[in-house]
């Protein structure tokens, strides 16, 4: 590390990081899975099938745990954004309130909804009154990710503002939330934070089978949530297409560093893997022709920018596409095991509950896919160096001043560890000792064989 | 109404209800804990629970409505605060990360009554308004220096010296287990819960007294730290009248054992009227003498948004409350413990 001295700017930048890095983990799972106990519980009433609706249940137990920890750091990150960047929130307080406020007014929601949902499971005479519980849950969680996801487009490209002199003049508060980068992001972090719950919990409900644990709860569990994945990869495949030609368009800059593109021209190359020598020339990369334009434009023979069109001061680090092309290897894995199964399970059914690996491999799945996640972010994080507010405000314009940033730090990295090591001990404790099929033969359930 | 005064009054008034919920919440878990230690958990501690799980996240939500309502309205606020609260600001974040969690884990987990666990959610819960009272303390003045081209320091050696600020640390205190104890004198009674109404009775009459007591050494102690403040709270003088004969009317209540839905509606105005004259002195100043209510408001269009969605969200917002609160306090099978979970 390159610290010589204090310097708020860049403890500022790693505590930030930090914070979100841990937040993450638990926002997306406050996404995605509301939906995932929602689409268990219908099912559950539909078919009249308890196996369903315990499922439901397990899942919301151990959800509340991970909740806790989202609302708190969450808490945290929102309080961090003033405190470790007072100028960004300047300027971010006149263009952007207007989504942050309704990110809370979204969490308020689902805060309320959550609290009366996990306390009536047997309080109302219809099923459904409960189910419909969940449904503003839902809608809250993914709501409260999508404002947040406008704030951060916003910062990817300033849309809605007048710009005088490098300081924001003119706002229009709803223009400013219709970023071009905003369509494209918000529904890549729905759907991937969808995609990553449901293979978490399918590593779970995989765990047990692989334990030898053959009830056939496990199989129910692991086949809803596989399907789900299937179908959520499909469509962050489509949106990941759409993000490159949003870059290609509105930051070019990014683009053009995640693939060592270097001169503009047609027919782009895209390279995969590689190293960077010193003088920006790419070793043992492998290159496939046109697949960039395609990537960018749609046709083989568009033109892509490349970074040497780009204000030095104005790059990307270089080292983003090793970040990309990581991600882009862990998705490679994840497509492969969701497909094998659905091949399995249409064509040989025993084996896709049954099979060693292939259970190892959904086991595996899970917690790739919350590594793609904190890749991805961190990419397009780091992609977007030096702005903070991409063309109106760097990054160094809008850190504190403060003294004791780097105490912070310290303080903040023991919390997040005595954090994650309580709520991983409290999630294993509360369901080793309590599984799902003793639960089942306690309480009589019933559901049907498949 | 200026879009301002409208906008620090909404603030204000989302400021107020946490500072009722988080009371409630933070002095349950302490006496929670405390009631372990003397071993009088098991009178109380069905009704703590009972009230706490379906809300303790609603209560967070107050908290950062507030903070990014203030960004939002106030950007500079943003500047001047967030340079000068680096250090209270994260001890406030550490012990509400810590509180919020715990008391999850402590509820939820299946090593229920967990006395570790139980300290943390319980002594941070007190911790917290300390930390969070430094901001009303700060606002007073004199304990920023901005220094030319804009920068900050922040004094802390004056903030740990100062008669005031501790003064507001004693009060913010005192005021949680109050508030508190009163809140569950009227759950416990509503509940039907003689033994747990006979305990948090005690604290609840305990408490009134520190109560007024430290109300009456902020008063001496901003008469010597901010003069001009001072002076203009006078002009409100009779909203702290109200406030004493609200507190008077709510401790009798509790004493006499009678009506005490009615009592803690008066320790709810009590604060109220409080809160809302100091408040109102502390006009036009978010942090004196830096920053007024008028300097870098929002542009026009962003406060129009702003209060619109506001509106909007409120529309949302008090029928999912109201829900909330007919399910789980106004539900007298529930709150006798009479229905399944």
């Amino acid at each position: 590390m390159l610290l010589s001295g204090y310097d708020p700017v860049m403890y500022s930048r790693i505590l930030t990081g930090l914070t979100l890095a841990f937040h993450i983990i638990f926002a997306t799972i406050g996404v995605g899975v509301p939906l995932m106990i929602a689409i268990a519980e219908w099912i559950g009433i539909k078919r009249n099938d308890d196996h369903y609706l315990l499922m439901a249940r397990r899942w919301a137990r151990g959800f509340v745990i991970t909740v806790a920890v989202g609302v708190v750091t969450g808490t945290a990150i929102g309080l961090q954004l003033s405190l470790l960047w007072p100028t960004f929130m300047r300027a971010a307080g006149q263009s952007i309130a207007l989504p942050l406020f309704m990110e809370t007014f979204a969490f308020f929601f689902e805060a309320i909804f959550l609290g009366i949902y996990l306390y009536t499971w047997e309080r109302f005479k219809k099923k459904t009154t409960h189910l419909l519980l969940l449904i503003p849950v839902v809608i809250g969680s993914s709501a409260s990710a999508c404002f947040i996801t406008i704030v951060n487009a916003f910062m990817n490209a300033p849309a809605g503002v007048t710009v005088k002199d490098g300081k924001i003049v003119d706002i229009s508060p709803f223009g400013a939330m219709l970023s071009p980068a905003m369509p494209t992001k918000v529904s890549h972090v729905l759907v991937t934070a969808y995609l990553t719950c449901a293979f978490v919990l399918a590593a779970i409900a995989a765990w047990s089978l692989l334990r030898g644990r053959n009830h056939i709860y496990y199989k129910k569990a692991l086949r809803l949530t596989m399907m789900s994945a299937f179908v959520f990869i499909l469509a962050s495949a489509v949106i990941g297409d759409l993000s490159g030609k949003y870059l290609a368009k509105y930051q070019p800059e990014k683009l053009a560093a995640m693939e060592w593109h270097f001169d503009t021209t047609k027919q782009a190359p895209l390279v995969l893997g590689g190293i960077l020598t010193e003088d920006n020339e790419i070793k043992y990369g492998l290159e496939i022709p046109f697949a960039l334009s395609i990537l960018a434009h749609g046709l083989p023979n568009a033109e892509v920018t490349g970074l040497n069109d780009i204000p030095e001061d104005e790059h990307p680090p270089l080292y983003i596409h090793y970040l990309f092309d990581l991600k882009m290897a862990f998705v490679a894995v994840m497509v492969f095991i969701a497909g094998a199964f659905i091949f399995l399970l249409y064509r040989k059914r025993s084996a896709a509950f049954g099979n060693k690996w292939m259970l190892r491999g959904i086991i595996l799945a899970a917690p790739l896919a919350m590594m793609t996640i904190e890749h991805g972010w961190i990419f397009s994080e780091v992609g977007r160096q030096p702005w903070l507010l991409r063309g109106i405000m760097r990054t160094n314009e809008g850190a504190t001043t403060s003294d004791h940033v780097d105490t912070m730090l310290i303080v903040f990295v023991l919390l997040y560890a005595v954090l994650a090591v309580s709520s991983v001990t409290v999630l294993i404790r509360m369901f080793r000792n309590n599984r799902a099929e003793d639960e089942i033969a306690a309480k009589g359930f019933k559901g049907g064989d498949e | 109404m200026s879009y301002e005064l409208l906008g620090i009054t909404v603030l204000w008034i989302f400021l107020f209800g946490y500072l009722i919920v988080a009371s409630i919440d933070f002095g349950a878990g302490f006496f929670s804990y405390y009631s372990a230690v003397t071993g009088k958990r098991h009178l109380i501690n069905n009704i703590i629970e009972r009230y706490l799980s379906p809300v303790w996240e609603v209560t967070n939500v107050f908290l950062v409505f507030f903070f990014v309502g203030m960004v939002g309205f106030f950007p500079d606020t943003a500047y001047y605060y967030g340079t000068a609260l680096l250090v209270p600001g994260s001890v406030a974040i550490v012990l509400l990360a810590i509180r919020g969690s715990y008391y999850a884990f402590n509820t939820y987990g299946t090593n229920k009554n967990n006395r570790f666990y139980m300290l943390l959610y319980g002594a941070s819960g007190l911790l917290i308004p300390a930390s969070l009272s430094t901001v009303m303390t700060i606002s007073e003045g004199g304990y920023i220096e901005e220094h030319a081209g804009g920068r900050l320091t922040f004094l802390y050696g004056k903030l740990f010296t100062s008669t005031y600020s501790w003064t507001v640390v004693l009060l913010a205190l005192v005021s949680v287990l109050y508030i508190s104890a009163m809140f569950l004198s009227y759950y416990a009674d509503r509940a039907g819960d003689r033994n747990a109404f006979e305990v948090v009775r005690k604290y609840a009459l305990a408490w009134s007294g520190p109560t007024i007591l430290s109300s009456l050494l902020v008063f001496f102690a901003i008469r010597n730290h901010n003069p001009v403040h001072f002076e203009r709270m006078e002009h409100y003088a009779w909203m702290f009248v109200m406030s004493f004969a609200c507190f008077l009317v709510a401790v009798y209540q509790v004493w006499t054992r009678k009506r005490l839905g009615v009592g803690f509606v008066f320790v709810i105005l009590q604060f109220g009227f409080a809160f809302f004259g100091y408040g109102a002195g502390h006009m036009p100043y978010v942090l004196y003498p830096y920053l007024t209510i008028y300097d870098n408001f929002t542009s026009e269009p962003m406060a129009i948004a702003l209060i619109s969605v506001f509106i909007l969200g409120l529309l949302l917002l008090i029928p999912s409350l109201y829900l909330l609160m007919r399910l789980f306090l106004f539900d007298t099978k529930y709150v006798q413990g009479k229905r399944g979970k």
